[in-house]
């Protein structure tokens, strides 16, 4: 029978409504998931507010404030803060993005942040990417060639350079597929918009001489074929990369050779 | 101690700390030279700031002009401001063109040229003729994208090597024997908070800068300068830490980088009167002068009155003359930083710049194949058994007072490889490790231990807000003799805030408030050792620019400043010789000449 009702420890609570910051006349207020193994209890929503005149644009900044003033064990991940790194992915406000990139501003109302969804959580907002970067290897992301390298570069062209615009800027983030519900439920075995967008920039590289090999490690109902077009993955993606358009390509090569 | 704090050991030939682009070039050039090899990353390694570097690496490839690694040379002992040691230049420059092509064979998506070649663009303070000739188009680009490009490029050649990682684990302590060899390093998984010794006849420490010290640096959260901090309390000196880079274009406010591929492809830097200034304070190279002249010109604009903005306190850069398309296609990495930072249109307006914390040339001061050298005996090349430094984290000394852009991603892969390839010599894979004495881990136990239960009065972000408001007050793009004697006074003070320093989770698990309190004790470490080291030096040299001694002074200051550091001694400081001389005889040692761009 199907379970009509969600695991026990799977309901989020109400958790602590920290006070508002003395003196702070124009706050923001961040609601924001918390949960530790350590205490044995369900997820809880904890309540902060942000005082936007002392506090840098960024939800990132939001967040450190928070950390810094309000309550240091809030965990999260970040680096670069500067969109690079891949690090502070996040749900905000239902979507999946970088924090250090989205303005407190591009959000009214409250602040709802949540971890990216369907990964395991480690804590707060840290999920466990283990099976998302085991994915990734699977596709061998390395230039693959018999030929003996020339003492110099190997030669491209411009325009097979230009093939590899919109894909070789993926971060690795984990945004677009953990929004996607394809991977919600085939995570195991569905890879996924990323590493289907990195396993096309690959395929697509002239200098790689490993194409059919590639696309026979994809041949398979779920590998490559559970991406429905659903499109979230493009929709969310922090960079503007399309990797609906890298399956759609895929799928379209594997046609090509039949 | 170790009761209450049960340690899994690990035993490996090397173990390198960090998995930046030194870290994995080292990593995958030990695994291939046969080498038992652990990475230990306290980030997954496309999360290192090596992913953060934009404009490009620095070889003579030559592909859109003359060009070669002699010329190559003599631009980085001049932006070195001849603190540089030439044998390690030399080295750096000749095996850069096969450093370079060997990321391209690994796959890395470089810019083309029409030909087809890896595109090459201008750089400050690259020319060629030995500085006579015109601007060199040396910069190996991937757009404005080149350290992402790198970094993800060397990570995947770590996966095709089955490099075993331990992701997500700190690196608390160097474990040093009573002969001074370095033996192992005790990390902290962030996962569990279990403690693990990693043995090894090699540790390679590829921990980066420690740009944090500083209030606004174009630097990741995470550049802490772990190894740094750790080298520090294992009594060894750290080298040239006055020497603090201030890359001319962060973005005004966020302070993040906009790389000077910018003024490389025909950017310029603009008055609050409309002018290029840079034509007046470097007739020659101009907006391509190199980091610490532009910097300190622009300062000088602005403390003049000749900002922009509403308080005439940043500068412009414009690239909105510039064909779109050009922009589009090799820039579009910092278009949209500058739209997300600045809310700027580079098509349509300039963005708003202010020299920023960049580069840390100073580090742990090694030879060329890597090695940590410390002085000793009289010896200052005495080389630290079972330890090497690589990247931001080193000071081999390529880079001297001032490094050059590009020059950096360059060192990383050429060092991080001379380090594999001297591991390979001075290592016997799966040699025996001999025992440690029971008690080799209690010292970083403790300090573990005291920073974990800390409940004293003022918070890590208390402490850490501290530092870094004095470091960006007093040691600055300009320095007096007051302004440091001050600094050397505020920075201690701080130093003296950590016995009362408060944790607040207690948690062992991903306990970031901890890892953040430890990663303060090794910035404040540095940023107690670089005011002291700036205080101490009386000329002004590359980035160290001191008013009250504006000139060079090669007769008493042609030498490196070594600190080391103790919690009970305060700073103590000493000195090692410059290399005078180049590593063959296809080239002299380029003497030292008046500095003019």
């Amino acid at each position: 029978m199907v379970e009509l009702t969600l695991p026990k420890n799977s309901k989020v609570g109400t958790g602590k409504t920290h006070p508002k910051p003395d003196g702070a006349t124009n706050t923001k207020a961040f609601n924001v998931y918390r949960w530790s193994p350590d205490d044995n209890q369900n997820p809880a929503i904890d309540k902060y507010y942000v005082d936007l005149d002392t506090c840098g644009p960024m939800i990132l900044d939001g967040l450190i404030k928070i950390k810094n003033e309000i309550d240091p064990t809030l965990t999260f991940r970040r680096s670069c803060r500067e969109g690079i790194c891949g690090s502070c992915a996040m749900n905000i406000n239902g979507t999946n993005t970088l924090a250090c990139t989205t303005g407190m501003d591009e959000v009214e109302g409250d602040i709802n942040i949540y971890p990216l969804p369907h990964q395991p959580v480690v804590k707060d907002l840290v999920p466990d990417l283990t099976n998302f970067y085991a994915q990734y290897a699977s596709i061998k992301p390395w230039l693959q060639a018999e030929t003996p390298s020339p003492s110099k570069e190997r030669l491209q062209s411009k325009e097979d350079r230009e093939k590899l615009d919109g894909l070789y800027e993926c971060i690795l983030c984990a945004c677009c597929s953990t929004s996607c519900p394809s991977y919600w439920w085939n995570s195991d075995r569905f890879l996924g918009p990323a590493i289907l967008l990195q396993a096309y920039r690959w395929i697509i590289d002239s200098r790689d001489e490993h194409t059919g090999e590639r696309l026979d490690n994809l041949e398979d109902p779920f590998r490559l074929y559970r991406c429905h077009t659903i499109m979230n993955c493009a929709n969310t993606c922090p960079k503007g990369l399309n990797p609906a358009k890298a399956i759609a390509e895929i799928k379209k090569m594997m046609v090509e050779r039949r | 101690m170790s009761e209450a704090y049960p340690i899994t050991e690990h035993k490996y030939d090397v173990v390198v700390v960090g998995a930046g682009g030194a870290g994995l070039r080292a990593t995958m050039g030990m695994a291939a030279a046969g080498l038992k090899t652990a990475a230990v990353t306290k980030v997954f390694p496309t999360r290192s700031h090596t992913v953060a570097a934009q404009g490009g690496i620095s070889a003579s490839l030559g592909n859109m002009g003359e060009d070669n690694w002699q010329w190559h040379m003599y631009d980085t002992v001049k932006g070195s401001d001849w603190l540089g040691d030439q044998d390690a230049i030399e080295y750096m420059c000749r095996e850069a063109p096969a450093s370079v092509l060997e990321l391209e064979q690994f796959g890395m998506p470089f810019s083309r040229t029409e030909e087809g070649k890896i595109y090459q663009r201008a750089f400050g303070g690259m020319t060629t003729q030995f500085g006579e000739g015109p601007a060199a188009q040396r910069t190996c680009a991937a757009a404005d994208r080149t350290g992402h490009a790198m970094l993800h490029t060397l990570y995947s050649q770590s996966l095709k090597h089955d490099t075993e990682f331990f992701i997500e684990y700190f690196a608390l302590d160097l474990i040093m024997d009573k002969d001074g060899a370095c033996k192992g390093v005790l990390c902290l998984s962030l996962e569990d908070g279990t403690l693990h010794l990693f043995r090894a006849h090699m540790v390679v420490l590829a921990t980066g800068g420690y740009g944090r010290t500083f209030f606004s640096c174009t630097s990741a959260h995470t550049c802490t300068g772990d190894g740094g901090g750790m080298v520090l309390r294992a009594g060894l000196p750290l080298q040239d830490m006055e020497f603090i880079q201030f890359h001319p274009t962060g973005i005004y406010g966020a302070g993040c980088l906009i790389t000077e591929g910018v003024r490389g492809e025909g950017g310029f830097l603009v008055n609050g009167e409309g002018e290029r200034f840079m034509e007046r304070y470097a007739p020659h190279a101009k907006d391509l002068a190199s980091r610490d002249v532009v910097s300190r010109s622009m300062t000088l604009e602005i403390r003049e009155g000749r900002g922009v903005g509403s308080r005439k306190d940043h500068i412009y850069l414009h690239l909105d003359h510039l064909d779109p398309a050009m922009i589009d296609e090799r820039l579009p990495g910092i278009s949209e930083s500058a739209r997300i930072f600045s809310g700027v249109d580079v098509h349509k307006e300039p963005i708003p710049v202010l020299p920023t914390v960049h580069y840390n040339m100073g580090g742990i001061p090694t030879n060329y194949h890597a090695e940590v050298v410390d002085l000793k005996d009289g010896n200052p090349d005495a080389v630290v058994p079972g330890l090497m430094a690589v990247g931001e984290a080193a000071c081999v000394s390529v880079h001297g007072a001032n490094r050059l852009g590009s020059n950096s991603l360059i060192d990383l892969v050429v060092f991080g490889r001379a380090a594999a390839l001297r591991a390979k010599d001075v290592v016997t894979p799966g040699a025996a490790h001999a025992p440690l004495p029971a008690d080799a881990c209690d010292e970083a136990l403790a300090r573990l231990d005291k920073f974990r239960n800390a409940n004293g009065d003022s918070s890590t972000a208390t402490i850490r807000d501290n530092m870094q408001r004095v470091m960006q007050d007093d040691c600055a793009v300009f320095r007096t003799s007051k302004t440091l004697a001050e600094g050397v006074e505020k920075i201690n003070k701080v130093w003296e805030q950590m016995p009362d320093i408060k944790t607040t989770d207690r948690s062992l698990v991903w306990n970031s408030d901890l890892v953040e309190t430890l990663e303060l004790d090794n910035l404040i470490r540095q940023a107690v050792v670089s005011m002291t080291a700036a205080e101490n030096r009386k000329e002004s040299r590359g980035a160290h620019a001191h008013e009250d001694f504006p000139d060079r002074d090669d007769e008493n200051w042609m030498k490196h400043t070594l600190t080391y550091h103790s919690d009970e001694g305060g700073v103590k400081l000493d000195y090692r010789p410059v290399h005078d001389y180049t590593l063959t005889d296809e080239i002299d040692y380029i003497k030292p000449k008046a500095r003019v761009y």
